[in-house]
């Protein structure tokens, strides 16, 4: 199984370590629970260092990025700023969800899943062998995510310099000081950063933040709070054969400039004229119990499944994302250890910043 | 490494069953159950004066991985059940042989439990 530069340091803490897609990883350290509120509260951090970058350079570097992924990158103009976007294959279907950094008309920076990076990278070398563009996978980057609501102070007491260049940062920027690229993004629905570092400086920094009392967290947290954050899990609410506009990620998807002809486009086109017939809706369980993946979802214009379900340790219930009938509306049951129990239908994000949205 | 306790017996299943000496046993889940579920969220319990034959699922405890449902080791009727558990799941996390007991019962006797030596055993 692959290591990150962490591993001992996960090891050290009484990480309980995990097969995730190859990477010997942390689940949690002890509670996992402990460890969702730890981020909701105050501040943890994760180590993803498995997640990949790759850097896109060249004199057709964005004319490429306008081509291969679904939102339109001409929406970026100043450095640092970031895009989230689907990058999708010829019939519409999710190759993986990312997202890219602007640094300048030739230099992007994007962030791809750990368990589809190899197809991804595949995928993207096929795709620009016709543009002026060096594809470059940055393999030798640790990242590590500080999230929670006193993240980011703790992120500049730890590490020195990161103020000057990060503390002005708004969300979904990004901003470099020597080998660090600091983004004040993330996958909790809380703020703080996401820093890529050379891989020799990982441990070191993970050392300073533990001394201002950054708890590590692991991946356990990392998925529930990502869950009541409302974003999706590709292979969970998307994959290759599940399109943007079935699964709640229309927004995602620009269709303004008609001129631009990125991968998917007419299939995605064809499905919206067709009419969509599914889409991702969030579910609220008020009895006990706790909804799973793949569990069956009853509703009155047909059925559908959960494609994540969990506790949600913020509401002290079961939540979930499922794919159902579009329109769907109200409430539904769900198959959970052969009874059906009524949930209700609810618009994600269920929680953000702390606070309960549903 | 997991805590076995040397003073009560265990299922294969991963309960442990204390004998109360007053024909009643308490029963609860084992360190090693608790670890592997991870952090508990709901525990089902039956209620007192419930009866059960064995091998019914009588408790369920779901944690942030899988629900696991704890069948009867006998014919068994419910004399008292750990409602702490409803506000208070993490007890069986915590405390596991102590304040995290799931259900006492009452029946004729039990057969085929593990000491905690064997118990111990199949752990490794």
């Amino acid at each position: 199984m692959k290591r990150t530069p962490l591993y001992q340091a996960h090891v050290d803490a009484q990480g309980k370590m995990v097969d995730f897609g190859g990477w010997e990883m942390p689940l949690n350290y002890g509670s996992q629970i402990e460890e969702h509120h730890q981020v909701r509260n105050d501040v943890g951090m994760f180590d993803v260092s498995h997640m990949t970058t790759v850097d896109f350079k060249g004199a057709e570097a964005k004319k490429f990025l306008q081509v291969l992924i679904a939102n339109d990158v001409d929406k970026l103009k100043t450095e640092g700023k970031a895009l989230y976007s689907c990058m999708l294959n010829e019939t519409g279907g999710v190759v993986d969800d990312l997202i890219v950094y602007y640094l300048n008309d030739e230099n992007y920076r994007m962030v791809i899943n750990a368990g589809t990076t190899e197809k991804d990278i595949a995928w993207i070398n096929t795709q620009a062998q016709n543009f002026d563009v060096v594809v470059e996978p940055k393999l030798d980057l640790a990242m590590i995510a500080v999230q929670g609501p006193n993240a980011r102070e703790k992120v500049f007491a730890a590490m020195p310099g990161v103020e000057e260049v990060a503390g002005d940062l708004k969300p979904f920027n990004a901003a470099n000081l020597g080998g660090l690229f600091i983004a004040r993004t993330g996958y909790t629905g809380e703020d703080g950063f996401e820093i890529m570092l050379p891989e020799k400086s990982a441990e070191f920094t993970w050392k300073m933040l533990l001394e201002v009392g950054v708890k590590p967290c692991g991946l356990g947290a990392r998925d529930t709070l990502r869950l009541e954050a409302g974003m999706s899990l590709y292979g969970s609410e998307m994959n290759d054969e599940i399109s943007p506009l079935e699964a709640a990620l229309t927004w995602t998807v620009d269709l303004n400039d008609e001129d631009r002809q990125f991968v998917g486009r007419k299939a995605l086109e064809k499905l919206r004229d067709d009419g969509v017939k599914k889409t991702i809706v969030g579910l609220v369980l008020d009895s006990k119990g706790v909804i799973r993946d793949h569990q069956k979802v009853v509703t009155i214009l047909g059925d559908g499944e959960v494609t994540s379900g969990t506790f949600s340790p913020t509401m002290g219930k079961a939540i979930a994302l499922a794919r159902v009938p579009m329109g769907t509306t109200g409430s539904c049951e769900i198959e959970m250890r052969n009874k059906l129990v009524s949930a209700k239908i609810v618009k994600p994000p269920f929680v953000r910043n702390g606070k309960v949205l549903v | 490494m997991s805590e076995v306790r040397d003073d009560r017996q265990y299922t294969q299943t991963h309960e442990w069953i204390l004998d109360n000496g007053d024909g009643t046993y308490t029963m609860g889940v084992t360190d090693h159950a608790q670890a592997l579920l991870g952090d508990m969220v709901f525990v089902e319990v039956p209620s007192v004066g419930d009866e059960a034959s064995q091998e019914d699922e009588f408790c369920v405890v779901e944690s942030v991985k899988a629900a696991s449902g704890v069948y009867a080791p006998a014919d068994l009727e419910v004399t008292e059940a750990n409602e702490a558990l409803d506000d208070e799941p993490e007890l069986v996390n915590s405390s596991c042989y102590d304040d995290g007991w799931l259900v006492k019962f009452k029946a004729d006797s039990i057969d085929g439990l593990m000491s905690a030596e064997d118990y111990e055993d199949t752990l490794d």
